[in-house]
């Protein structure tokens, strides 16, 4: 078992042949992943990376047996790409675009609450199930299988701490990358839910930053659980000033609940292994295990 | 994008918001013809002189050069030239702009609104905002208008009216309606605030937002809804498709290190700190600066320079943080991915060579791909330039040279 992604998933690429489509869909086929074909309106019946393109989602559904879409079309037609993928019936929707205008998103995410869909993002680094499946941008070499699950707001960052899993001698069941705006698909609860109900995951590294309440909530929500699972926590932007916003669009601090300092008082608060220094993510998810 | 007062003024008077109407000048000398036209236009006797800048507190806020406030009142045309002239050309200090205050360049003369008349005047507050727990807008009105409304929020919670927005069928009747009457008001004022909640929303939606406060919104003497202050801030993803807003962007009002950056396509973000730092990725590069401080130094700056690290970005990169003459090293934290830390490594020394003699010492961590290899071309470039692959490694040797 696995969350979201794994060797069964069929996926598709929304933005198939434009350039970022085109390198990540090669990245992802070198790495295993079943990539089934992609969607660019317009280029449909015609091959592309050894895959059929399709004109529509629905198409790639029908035709391919599509049920993991991951999203390349650039800020102004993501949205709409995010809701022709809900309706055709894709489970699972990983937008990695970054640049999507706030009302967009609250219309696409309006769209799909009642459909039975899970939007992963947008403005992530995707997910990856190692030795499975990468639906993502990220390198798939750091990921090493294992059974510690990350959910995190930050790309690079992902990458780090996977990385410090690594080198403490674990290994990684599935790494989602929430995304860094303010409306994603998915939260920090929701993912971390997953993980806790995955039986192949062990511990789980969460990883914030600054704004919004969400690692608070997720926070909270495993205190409630008994706190079943050893979780490791970090927040980025300990030194970030007020009002500014920290390169993702979602990172800026509003208020005096939504600076690093209060989620990590919450977060250790709830029972959370909170690290101060991203540099200990690894060694303390080790000692949390023993 | 945030905007000026007087630019979110005209823009909500275009979807049929009432507003306290003033004129904006940058020049004492066109000051006094202005208030007249101002007269003219309006009937008002006395006038409002407001600084444009962005930052709020400007009421209370004190002009360095004149101990003027950044809101005065002139009771005659008269006096009007001298107290712009008090103002133009100052630097204003409030509690949002910091201790070296902002440079106003533009003042607005506006309409006194507070006129006696049948009734009392009232401030109340209002403002438009995404809820990011639900992942809907939200209207937050109070009766505490002109107040900070974080002070209101702990103090009296009560206070705040909330209303959230179906994004389908968008601000219903009932909605404004009830706002208007959880403010306490009746007759011609009830109405007249249904439809400034209705016209204020709607101009909202319809420039791609993502903040509106009006504080304070008043009812007038005779029963009048109008905002005499307004902060927009506008949605950066959405400017493509509003060109018209995207020019109302005021780069006197921003960092000029932060709009040189922009133009070569970096993130940066000039902080008060001593140690610079280049990361890729904008979470990394936050967790670099919170580093940084627990190695006993303070983050300068924080700089995304993006998933392409490479020569140009990196020397575009360092010419920026060292034109800041508190930087007293440089910390570059990479982690290859698709990007080959040898590639970055590379560049790292191309950019050092290119712009000649650093006098500061930099500390280049490059982890990911084809890390050991990028640490031996920084090693043997013979600069004096420290690497690191291990996270802890680079946060040691901050500390080393910091001391």
């Amino acid at each position: 078992m696995s969350v979201l992604v794994n060797k069964d998933s069929k996926v598709i690429v929304q933005g198939f042949t434009g350039s970022e489509g085109s390198f990540h869909a090669g990245q992802m086929i070198e790495y295993g992943t079943n990539v089934v074909g992609g969607v660019t309106p317009g280029k449909g019946g015609q091959t592309h990376l050894d895959r059929p393109v399709f004109n529509t989602v629905a198409e790639a559904v029908e035709k391919a047996g599509a049920n993991v879409s991951i999203i390349f079309v650039p800020p102004a037609y993501a949205a709409d790409a995010i809701m022709e993928a809900a309706d055709a019936g894709i489970k699972v929707i990983i937008a990695i675009t970054e640049g999507i205008p706030v009302k967009d998103m609250l219309y696409a995410k309006e769209f799909i609450k009642n459909r039975d869909v899970t939007l992963i993002g947008p403005n992530c680094p995707g997910v990856i199930t190692p030795g499975e499946a990468k639906v993502g941008i990220m390198p798939g070499f750091v990921f090493k299988q294992g059974r510690i699950g990350i959910v995190s707001k930050s790309g690079t960052l992902t990458y780090e701490a996977a990385d410090q899993v690594v080198k403490a001698g674990l290994g990684i069941s599935t790494a989602i990358g929430i995304g860094g705006d303010p409306i994603i698909g998915t939260s920090t609860k929701e993912a971390v839910k997953l993980l806790m109900e995955d039986e192949e995951t062990d511990g789980i590294v969460m990883i914030g930053e600054i704004g919004g309440q969400y690692e608070a909530e997720a926070a909270r929500w495993i205190q409630e659980q008994g706190n079943p699972k050893p979780v490791v926590g970090f927040i980025a932007g300990q030194t970030a000033p007020k009002g500014k916003r920290m390169g993702h669009a979602g990172a800026i601090i509003g208020g005096a609940d939504d600076t690093a300092e209060a989620k990590m008082r919450i977060m250790k608060e709830c029972g959370l292994e909170v690290v101060a220094s991203p540099a200990d993510i690894g060694e303390t998810m080790a000692k949390a295990l023993k | 994008m945030n905007i000026h007062e007087y630019q979110a003024k005209t823009i909500l008077k275009k979807y049929g918001v009432n507003v306290q109407r003033g004129i904006v000048v940058d020049n004492p000398e066109k000051a006094q013809a202005t208030a007249k036209e101002l007269h003219t236009e309006t009937g008002t006797d006395w006038y409002v002189i407001k600084a444009q800048i962005h930052a709020g507190g400007r009421g209370k806020g004190k002009v360095k050069e004149t101990g003027s406030n950044g809101v005065v009142l002139a009771k005659s045309l008269e006096e009007v030239p001298e107290k712009v002239k008090h103002i133009i050309g100052g630097t204003l200090v409030t509690h949002q702009t910091g201790e070296e205050g902002k440079k106003v360049n533009k003042v607005l003369i506006a309409e006194d609104v507070y006129y006696p008349g049948d009734s009392e005047p009232k401030e109340f507050y209002m403002s438009i905002l995404l809820d990011r727990a639900t992942s809907h807008n939200i209207i937050m009105a109070s009766t505490e208008g002109g107040m900070d409304i974080e002070d209101v929020a702990a103090n009296t919670p009560e206070k705040i009216i909330k209303e959230w927005i179906d994004p389908t069928v968008g601000l219903q009747p009932f909605q404004a309606r009830k706002i208007a009457f959880a403010l306490g008001l009746t007759g011609n004022a009830f109405k007249e605030m249904v439809k400034f909640i209705f016209s204020l929303y709607k101009a909202y939606e319809a420039t791609d937002s993502s903040m509106f406060e009006i504080n304070p919104v008043l009812k007038t003497s005779d029963n009048k809804i109008l905002a005499v202050d307004a902060k927009v801030n506008l949605d950066d993803n959405a400017l493509f498709r509003h060109q018209d807003l995207a020019e109302l962007r005021d780069l006197t009002e921003e960092d000029p290190l932060e709009v040189e950056a922009g133009k070569s396509g970096l993130n940066y973000i000039k902080l008060d700190g001593n140690v610079g730092c280049m990361v890729n990725g904008a979470g990394l590069a936050m967790a670099t600066m919170d580093i940084i401080k627990l190695s006993g130094g303070e983050p300068a700056n924080f700089l995304d320079v993006g998933g392409g690290a490479n020569a140009e970005t990196v020397e575009a990169g360092f010419r920026i943080i060292l034109k800041d003459p508190h930087v007293k090293a440089i910390l570059i934290n990479i982690f290859g991915g698709i990007v080959r830390c040898d590639r970055v490594a590379n560049g790292v020394v191309e950019a050092y060579k290119k712009i000649g003699d650093i006098d500061v010492p930099i500390i280049v961590r490059l982890q990911g791909t084809n890390a050991e290899e990028g640490a031996k071309i920084i090693e043997d470039s013979g600069l004096k330039v420290t690497s690191a692959i291990v996270l802890k490694d680079a946060a040691a040797k901050v500390k080393e040279v910091l001391q």
